[in-house]
């Protein structure tokens, strides 16, 4: 009955295993740099540039010809189809580049977010269709691990039953068919910051929304200990009057997760959601020092915006230097914040304290 | 929606956490004293004993006069209904002379299985009814937590969806009721040791069932920190062909474990099952001393047969082996405690019952 079934075979489990400690090793993280054309195109206008294939390999290249010492603070980059196989202005691949500096190569294997017919503005995310054969040739073309979002929002009577039960689903299938491929699924539930709900019922709702992932990851048979979790840290609402200080916030996040995720995950990637570069690194810091739980896994940074944001405004489509100085700078700062010993403050950005909050956020 | 609803206050949740680390203090486990009377009688005829509401009172005097050192080892015991209630000789309650050793008193809540309709052999576990007025009334009455046990079965079909979905709603609808007031409630499904099961799918019917139990606790509220999870180990069957080594044993256990078992439980009160008492003390010691997994709650004991074989035995129902029995309980808790931190010596703890297997087939209270 439901209690037949297999793992993977040994060896596809070391290999999980492996990737999935590799990218969670203390003091490292995630870069996130998997935006989709459409936002890019977003990334890019905001310095007055055009987007053009162009302009967004130029800007990648910006990232993977860094200094090799960015391997010391990032373990593992997301890129977005196309950039998978783009290459430098002298040709060399961009996956290449990535590896040469010890960075393990994931991709974005989502389609982005469809309707749920009946829900209150709910949505489930599509690209399961023919997402095996997909995953078999990224692993080919040198990926390593995958990730796939998923939204919810927290409204009067939201998130509901169905979406909750929905999006959960849909990322134990994912996960399940990203293992069958030998890549690590990272697995992103994300619950949005948009609403004027407290600290409270934000971290009422993650429980609730995690409680149901690993129900679902647990009957698809998801091998937990070469998966990833990409929550959302536990934070009020963007309109929420009542402000919180970053060890609430912290503490909130690691009782959702000490509630709910299994000692078999290896670690927890945060993504940061429409935090600035230096509120997600404090608030990474202070998860990683407070006490009010057991933490049995890694707690690090998965993060696009707070990464990138003063890189791109430095680099204003010219200054390439100037943008891998930004970026190993707010590197440097994650790595500390993901040992828990981040001094706040101490890392200013080129895009300073401009939050980069996007309303009911998409790809 | 389903994301409106409220924890105990911070007062209660004080108190419950309380309890629950301090039934999983370092070294520390429980003694579950609680069989009914029905199966009280059948350990008693095993020694020679008839079942009398005097003879289980002079049993249990036995466990509750021991020297107050056996607290070192022991940090609750699970109390039955009538136990409760009764004294020594001297007229002091035993909750008082269990209470004086610092030991923490607990309840057996539930009433017992009742089958499952349209199933194959399947159970679930009644006793919710009055339960909250039960509970008010235990805590006055000087208990602390308690316990309710669920069984399924591992067959060809077996354990169901209908089984697995009922049995987990039954243990959090106990559970929340506990907390309601202010017993942190033991939460125990086990997976029988019947069959001839091999360990790997012992350790898959085990994982499936716990993630059924921790998606019903976080459907009906219940406050983790606050409860305790008493499952079995994860076993090969009683009539597998294949034997499995001590590490063996505690790897699938642990495993099973780190992928459903939230870090914020406080701790895990292994119950021994069939096991003779060296082999529940040598696999908890195994458990313990095992790295495979992360663990980050508390590994220990809650064990009955496992803890109360050698004591029945040396004790025969005479006056003049109280203090003989009293030495096995002292000897074979010291073992356990020391199984519990991972610096137990095989071997060691020589008990009066030897090695027999303490299996009983299809086990009910």
């Amino acid at each position: 009955m439901t209690t037949y079934f297999s793992y993977p075979s040994e060896s596809m489990q070391q290999e999980l295993r492996r990737i999935a400690n590799a990218i969670v090793m203390p003091g490292k993280g995630i870069l996130a740099a998997d935006e989709s054309t459409g936002t890019m195109g977003k990334r890019l206008t905001a310095i007055n540039l055009e987007n053009t294939e162009e302009n967004r390999r130029k800007y990648r290249q910006l990232l993977f010809t860094s200094d090799k010492e960015l391997g010391n603070y990032i373990s593992g980059v997301i890129l977005f189809h196309e950039t998978l196989y783009q290459k430098t202005d002298d040709g060399r691949p961009f996956v290449d580049l990535i590896k040469q500096m010890g960075i393990i190569p994931g991709i974005k294997v989502d389609k982005g977010v469809v309707p749920l017919m009946g829900s209150e503005g709910e949505s489930t995310t599509q690209g399961l269709d023919d997402l095996s054969q997909r995953c078999a040739q990224y692993k080919k073309d040198g990926c390593d691990f995958a990730k796939w979002r998923c939204v919810l929002k927290i409204g009067k009577n939201t998130p509901s039953y169905q979406g909750m039960l929905e999006n959960a689903n849909v990322l134990a299938r994912y996960a399940s068919i990203c293992q069958m491929n030998g890549l690590v699924p990272i697995v992103e539930p994300e619950v949005l910051m948009d609403g004027s709900h407290d600290l409270d019922r934000a971290q009422k709702v993650t429980e609730t929304v995690l409680a149901f992932v690993y129900k679902a990851l647990n009957d698809h048979h998801v091998f937990l200990e070469g998966t990833l979790l990409k929550p959302n840290m536990v934070l009020a609402g963007q309109e929420c009057p009542t402000k919180y200080t970053p060890q609430q916030a912290a503490e909130a996040t690691v009782l959702a997760l000490s509630r709910t995720v299994p000692a078999a995950v290896p670690g927890i990637c945060f993504l940061s959601g429409g935090q600035s570069e230096e509120e997600a690194t404090v608030h990474l810091d202070a998860i990683n020092k407070t006490t009010v739980g057991r933490k049995p896994w890694s707690l690090t940074f998965s993060y696009g915006r707070a990464l990138q944001a003063s890189a791109i405004k430095a680099w204003k489509g010219t200054d390439v230097k100037a943008g891998q100085a930004e970026l190993m700078k707010r590197a440097r700062a994650n790595g500390m914040a993901a040992l828990g010993k981040y001094a706040a403050g101490s890392c200013s950005g080129a895009a300073g304290e401009a939050g980069l909050f996007v309303k009911n956020h998409q790809y």
